[in-house]
């Protein structure tokens, strides 16, 4: 499945980038984060959360959305 | 009114004293109003390690943000008598001193609209994707993180 990965704030500092897409053939989140801190290793030192299309979801969620996005600690306001 | 229609809750920039004098003044018309009650954030000079915050530059999750405001909105107009609300966020940079947040609630009675202000401006600070990168004088920056 083709996956839309966004990055913000202090995550995108690290990432370098903003968004990336990738064909990906696993079935968790958890395999998708395993397989972006093998890219960028450093985020796991890092707190974020993670929402796929737009809902925060855990690492035992299964893949089932075209964009997941990984978000840093919350500061509106 | 609930507004089933997501709104953009985003300004470029910070919020000025006009345009919130400006939203005040627009509800001089509706008469059934009896208690506005406003919630200003404003970006505030912490000195953290001898250095001052000179600015923040906000960022956000932009579809999911306006998702989260519109279901704040939603709960806050089920839970509490209101006549309006409005939510205003800033992105970009805000300098020290500028308002960065602007919440709006009116309702015909006062008590409620105390109760609903806290609600909402809560729910923003814990719910909705927005990210701050607090810039010092010297130009290095850290990452605001809500307490």
């Amino acid at each position: 499945m083709l996956i839309t990965i966004k990055y913000f704030g202090q995550i995108a500092e690290v990432t370098q980038r903003e968004e990336e897409s990738l064909e990906f053939s696993g079935s968790l989140i958890s395999e998708l984060i395993e397989y972006i801190y093998s890219k960028y290793g450093i985020l796991k030192k890092k707190d974020f959360q993670i929402a796929q299309n737009q809902e925060l979801v855990s690492l035992e969620t299964k893949i089932s959305g075209k964009e997941i996005a990984l978000l840093p600690p919350f500061a509106g306001g | 009114m609930a507004d089933k229609k997501i709104k953009n809750v985003f300004r470029q920039g910070a919020i000025s004293s006009e345009f919130i004098g400006d939203s005040i003044a627009k509800h001089q018309t509706k008469t059934s109003i009896g208690a506005h009650n406003i919630f200003l954030g404003q970006v505030r000079a912490d000195v953290i390690d001898n250095k001052t915050v000179s600015a923040i530059e906000y960022t956000a999750y932009e579809d999911m943000a306006n998702a989260k405001f519109h279901e704040i909105r939603e709960a806050a107009f089920e839970k509490f008598e209101l006549t309006c609300m409005h939510i205003y966020h800033s992105l970009g940079t805000v300098k020290a001193g500028e308002i960065c947040l602007f919440v709006f609630v009116s309702s015909p009675r006062r008590k409620v609209v105390f109760k609903a202000l806290e609600f909402i401006v809560e729910a923003i600070k814990a719910d909705v994707p927005v990210f701050g990168k607090e810039i010092f004088e010297d130009e290095s920056h850290q990452w605001k993180v809500n307490s």
